[in-house]
């Protein structure tokens, strides 16, 4: 199977490298891996470098343009990171020797080399990467200490409540909510459980379709290994390059294909997680139970609060035959959404539905490379002209949906048929599969452009919310409006890309994308006033009736509208919880509550 | 910083430019053919107004509510349906502009033999425009003349601006042909009262909400809900304000932009119209033939008029940190729920503060100053039992006397400081010739006295030229009912300490709350504005426990509290009135009746100095406070 991120030197094993020195394949301050990444070239060219991605050594010739018109940067302008990280900025560790101790006589290896520490005391968000552009680093943990299963996360926990330390899990290290950050308040020492060496299938239930595997593996692991063995289990969040098993099921991660294969939530069959009460599992694998409140809904989303996943059984599904990729463009972002909403109604959503709005519609048209065929581009003139002229589309209004098809061949293509008849219920205009699987490329390439962003004075972030139909598009313009609103009031000199997807449909209602990035020239607090414009248009998203987030988690970013997302009671229970099973906060990251 | 807030010196204001001007240079026609081109809103999805009315029908909200209904009195939905598609006929407007052409023609005409100059703040234009542009935009034009939204729709088509629809009382549609015309130029009607007629409501609002989200057109409507027959601003009524706020409040929109507008008339077209109306003289009905009547009638020199386009004001910024959005949350957004408190309270709020924008931006003319001193000269006198008026050279130097205290509290005045101020003063005398008699320099009101030979006819006759005189003197309360309220509370206040003044302040204030504009709750503020600007003025000393009025103090409190009198007296003859002849088969439709007949009575046995107490409004006022504060209650169902 065709696959837009696959590695394409894919022999060697990610989790072995992954090991004591992620930094050595990974950046340390940016996304992603440390060879790939885009440049403007000396002839102003933006290119992609490395081997890993389809887009991966190509000029990409419209970019510059776009991004120099759409934040009125310069490619003349740089703000180069700092290249290497001096230790000197990194505290010396707080350590409690005798946790060292006990640690080092169990044989669990371990470190407290400044990079190991650094590494894991940051996720993604634009405030904790910017910093570590700059060279500046807070609290970050004091020692690392590296698993290899279940037993040793016991043991691990068992030391840490014997000796009143700090635990803080840590997956893939994707996190977008600072649930990562170290309180600076925290005096304790404070490690982090890295679960990376966890990263086995322990067994495949072909009867039932079950899959038992350790939490650390990533995601495009998880799925490499289950397709040597014909299945997958469907689940592909779009940071599945580097996030973990754990991680999605300490956040409720959403896959992208969350339509066939559902959401985390759906997908999970039994859990292991170690508290400092003990093991917290269920006595069977069964697909539903009614046993008083599921269990697995204290330990989903607890991000960390509660102890530390260690063992998941989840579905598995046989690899899909067929896979088709589609888009449809459509006069307006209103019939778009129209159109989504239609689909959903008759329950036909195909694997993925996305719709951008125009201003990401432009976007994706800037990361087309470059063309070695005439006959390509003369076919995409051609395509622009019917749609832009013959169907008199305007072409700052239309938007586009992105499909993908997943499933035997021929019910594939009937169901295509049935998505385009919809589509054209709504003026919508089929684009061809080029135009889809490019929308779907941009999902894997966006977080690199943000650190070439950086690297010229613009920064941004995505983030995302849940809404009922009927606010879809109050939500999209007015949230839209308060950040490009906000940016001007906070004195932001140039309009920023403010910008939104609908990227999943339900039932009842939508997963919403924002993207948001401005040209910091002339600002002297950027991310002040980057984090200030973020707190608005979550304000915005809340009092427009969208949800405080469908899938990236709580955090401490945003943990000040919890009370307010799930009332006083519902905050009193997830203390009492969180008080019976962690009564000494050895769980410390202070996330969610 | 508090300090500079409060100085309403500080005030910045546009200048004026004559749209009269060219019209007399140029062609009419012209002018009305000339190629219209309005900016629009951005977000606009154009549509025709009859698309407007099955976009209502069909909205959900219609929906809900035609189920209700049916429900409710069991009728058939389809015969509710068409019930509301003739509401809605009978309702809705259909802006054309072949219609407002004609007017801009007639109009042209009219405006040219009727004022001299009709003066627009240029500036607030371009403001207005960008406001368009940006959001939907909801235009609040004071109310005090029939002609004002005539006058409206006339300057934004001069300026090229989008031409508004707006709302207008039912009572026009009694003129059939007028009314048609007035549809046709963007007016659309409401039932004046609609109580719990659900479906009326939906449709109206329905249709209010559809307009302004679309960005149809600007949506205009009078905030003080009917003409100020007194010329001071009434208090707000909330409906229509509630209904443009709403798509805000429910994120339908990213935000609508309020525009206050003050339109100030150097004479009032309905000037003795109004004073005849509020002594209860039976008005003329709004009849086509009564409009034409009036128009041959006026036919004679009517002054200026200014019209300032205020800042607008966005309804997001207002209501930042005052309501919770998130209460709309849970649900849905199309069923009719009444508003929550922090909704109503903010609506209100609002409603006080742009009621005050458009006041602070009324052009006051020097006449004003000259109406509210002939005025309490008039009473003066009359309790001194002399006839004689006052010399035209002391009346001059009181009203520069005046002109600099109003500047200094912030009054919006138009004085033309290059002419004399003799002159200033004699031409505005000029202009009101009906209400004045210069007779050997001695200036007086035009009041008659002793010619006609039934007493209850001569006092009406003089109360009319009093009310008119006191409609002039109400248009400059806005600028000193705070400082006058101050007056009288230390006139009145047991003792000069501090607490005991503003306690007393604060009870008038609270009394006075029917009859002023002043934001609810805002009394330490109106308080502070009141001190600052008598210590500013030097007119009042503050020591540390004590309110003390300096020597040359004493003209501008006497002059201030005076100016108050007349509402005092009608306050308490009410209350005399409630006491000595009310009964408990008083009803509210008798008490008007009753009590002018008791006012009356007073003023023929020479036992009440103000004739203005005679006034409707000034009585209902005080009967509404009286009620507020529980003085009187009021009992329903009283049976017969």
């Amino acid at each position: 199977m065709d696959r837009l991120f696959e590695c394409v030197n894919c022999k060697l094993n990610l989790c072995q490298y992954l090991f004591f020195h992620r930094q050595e394949i990974l950046k340390w301050n940016g996304w992603g891996y440390s060879d790939t990444r885009f440049l403007f070239n000396k002839k102003g060219q933006a290119e992609f470098t490395g081997k890993r991605y389809r887009l991966s050594g190509m000029i990409i010739p419209a970019l510059q343009n776009w991004f120099e018109g759409t934040f009125g940067a310069s490619v003349q302008h740089k703000s180069p990171a700092m290249p290497i990280l001096t230790s000197s900025a990194v505290q010396p560790p707080t350590l409690n020797e005798a946790f060292v101790d006990e640690l080092k006589s169990t044989g669990i290896p371990c470190s407290h080399d400044a990079e190991d520490r650094v590494f894991r005391g940051h996720g993604h968000c634009l405030h904790e990467v910017f910093a570590l552009r700059e060279g500046k680093v807070g609290r970050v943990p004091d020692i690392v200490v590296w698993p290899n299963c279940h037993n040793d996360v016991v043991k691990i926990v068992e030391l840490a409540c014997k000796h009143n330390v700090c635990l803080i899990p840590y997956g893939g290290g994707t996190s977008v909510s600072s649930a990562l950050e170290c309180p600076p308040e925290e005096t304790r020492c404070i490690v982090s459980l890295d679960t990376s060496q966890m990263n086995r299938i322990l067994w495949i239930d072909e009867k039932n379709l079950t899959a038992h595997v350790e939490a650390g593996i990533v995601g495009q692991e998880l799925e490499r290994l289950l397709n040597e063995s014909g299945y997958c289990t469907g689940h592909e969040p779009d940071s599945m390059e580097f996030s973990s098993l754990g991680g999605w099921v300490a956040t409720r991660a959403s896959g992208m294909k969350k339509n066939i294969y559902g959401n985390i939530e759906d997908l999970v069959v039994h859990v292991k997680m170690v508290t400092p009460q003990g093991v917290i599992e269920k006595g069977c694998q069964c697909p539903r139970m009614s046993t008083g409140p599921d269990i697995h809904h204290f330990i989903m989303g607890s991000e960390g609060t509660l102890g530390v996943v260690t063992e998941v059984t989840m579905k598995i599904r046989p690899m899909p035959e067929y896979q088709k990729y589609g888009s449809v463009v459509f006069p307006n972002f209103e019939q778009g959404v129209a159109c989504l909403r239609e689909v959903a109604k008759q329950r036909c959503a195909p694997a993925s539905i996305r719709l951008m709005d125009n201003e990401q519609f432009k976007f994706g048209h800037a990361l087309k490379p470059q063309v070695s065929s005439i006959f390509t581009s003369f076919l995409d003139g051609l395509k622009k002209f019917y749609i832009t002229k013959f169907k008199g589309f305007d072409p700052d209004r239309l938007c586009v949906a992105t499909l993908l098809f997943e499933g035997d061949r021929e019910k594939v293509l009937q169901h295509e048929k049935q998505v385009y008849d919809i589509a054209a219920k709504f003026g919508g205009l089929a684009a061809g599969e080029d135009n889809g699987q490019r929308g779907y490329m941009l999902t894997f390439v966006i977080a690199y452009l943000r650190d070439l962003g950086m690297d010229y004075y613009v920064i941004g972030e995505s983030f995302e919310t849940s809404v009922p139909w009927d606010r879809v598009l109050d939500i999209c313009r007015n949230v839209k409006a308060r950040i490009i609103q906000e940016c001007k009031d906070k004195g932001v000199q140039f309009s920023p890309l403010s910008t939104c997807r609908v990227t999943q449909t339900y039932d009842a209602g939508a997963c919403v994308y924002f993207y948001f990035a401005f040209n910091y020239r002339g600002l002297s607090d950027p991310v002040h006033v980057y984090e200030q414009v973020e707190h608005a248009a979550r304000e915005e998203i809340l009092a427009n009736g969208g949800s405080l987030s469908h899938h990236h988690g709580v955090g401490k970013l945003r943990k000040e509208w919890m009370r307010e997302t799930i009332s006083d009671v519902g905050m009193g229970m997830l203390k009492s919880v969180k008080n019976y099973v962690d009564p000494k906060n050895i769980f410390g990251n202070r996330n969610l509550i | 910083g508090k300090t500079r807030a409060l100085d309403p010196m500080l005030k910045k204001r546009d200048d004026f430019e004559d749209i009269l001007e060219e019209r007399r240079n140029s062609s009419d026609l012209k002018y009305a053919l000339r190629c219209y081109t309005p900016v629009l809103y951005k977000g606009v999805t154009p549509c025709t107004s009859s698309m407007l009315k099955s976009m209502v029908l069909q909205s959900d909200q219609l929906h809900y509510v035609i189920n209700q209904v049916s429900k409710e009195t069991g009728k058939a939905t389809d015969d509710i349906k068409e019930e509301a598609s003739a509401i809605l006929e009978e309702m809705a407007q259909c802006l054309q502009l072949s219609t407002v052409r004609f007017f801009a023609f007639t109009l042209s005409k009219a405006f040219k033999t009727l004022f001299r100059s009709i003066c627009v703040n240029e500036d607030g234009i371009q403001r207005l425009q960008q406001a368009i542009q940006e959001h939907p935009v909801v235009l609040l034009p004071s109310h005090r003349s029939y002609m004002d939204f005539l006058l409206m729709s006339y300057i934004l088509y001069t300026y090229d601006v989008a031409l508004p629809v707006i709302a207008a009382g039912m009572d026009f549609m009694g003129m059939k042909f007028v009314g048609e015309m007035l549809r046709m130029s963007g007016a659309f009607f409401i039932r004046r009262s609609f109580g719990g007629d659900k479906l009326y409501w939906a449709l109206f609002s329905e249709y209010v909400k559809t307009m302004l989200k679309n960005g149809f057109a600007p949506v205009e409507f009078f905030l003080e809900g009917t003409r100020s027959r007194t010329s001071k601003s009434l208090t707000p009524k909330l409906g229509l304000l509630n209904i443009v706020m709403d798509p805000f409040l429910k994120g339908e929109v990213f935000d609508v932009n309020v525009v206050p507008v003050s339109i100030s008339y150097e004479r009032v077209l309905e000037e003795t119209l109004y004073a005849r109306e509020l002594l209860g003289i039976p008005k003329p009905k709004e009849s086509t033939s009564g409009l034409f009547k009036a128009r041959k009638i006026l036919s004679e020199d009517y002054g200026s008029i200014h019209v300032y386009f205020g800042q607008p004001v966005s309804v997001r910024s207002l209501a930042q940190g005052k309501v919770n959005r998130c209460q709309f949350n849970l649900v849905p957004r199309h069923i009719p729920r009444r508003p929550s408190e922090d909704i109503a309270s903010f609506v209100n709020d609002s409603a006080y503060r742009l009621v005050r924008a458009q006041e602070e931006n009324m052009v006051l003319k020097p006449w004003v100053l000259v109406a509210s001193l002939l005025l309490q000269y008039h009473h003066q006198n009359q309790a001194a039992g002399q006839k004689r008026g006052i010399a035209l050279g002391e009346l001059t130097a009181q009203a520069v006397w005046l002109r600099d205290l109003s500047r200094q509290y912030g009054a919006f005045l138009h004085w033309p400081d290059h002419i004399p101020p003799s002159e200033v003063v004699s031409s505005s005398l000029t202009l009101h010739r009906g209400l004045v008699r210069i007779c050997e320099d001695k200036v007086q009101l035009a009041v008659e006295q002793g010619f006609s030979v039934a007493p209850e006819e001569e006092l009406l006759s003089q109360a009319v030229i009093l009310l008119s005189c006191a409609s002039y003197r109400n248009q400059a309360l806005h600028v000193f009912v705070r400082p006058a309220l101050l007056a009288l509370a230390i006139h009145t206040a047991s003792s000069n300490q501090k607490q005991e003044v503003f306690n007393s302040f604060s009870f008038l204030r609270n009394m006075f709350s029917n009859e002023f504009i002043l934001c609810p709750g805002a009394t330490v503020q109106d308080f502070e504005e009141a001190c600052y600007l008598l210590v500013k003025t030097g007119a009042l000393q503050f020591t540390q426990q004590e309110v003390l009025v300096t020597e040359r103090g004493h003209r501008t409190l006497a002059f201030l509290s005076t100016m108050l009198d007349p509402f005092l007296q009608g306050y308490q003859v009410v209350c005399r009135f409630l006491c000595e002849e009310a009964t408990e088969t008083l009803t509210e439709k008798q008490f008007i009746p009753a009590v002018r007949k008791f006012i009356k009575k007073l003023l023929l046995a020479g036992r009440l100095r103000y004739m203005e107490v005679l006034s409707s409004d000034l009585q209902k006022n005080s009967l509404a406070a009286l009620l507020r504060l529980g003085a009187v209650r009021k009992m329903k169902g009283t049976p017969e």
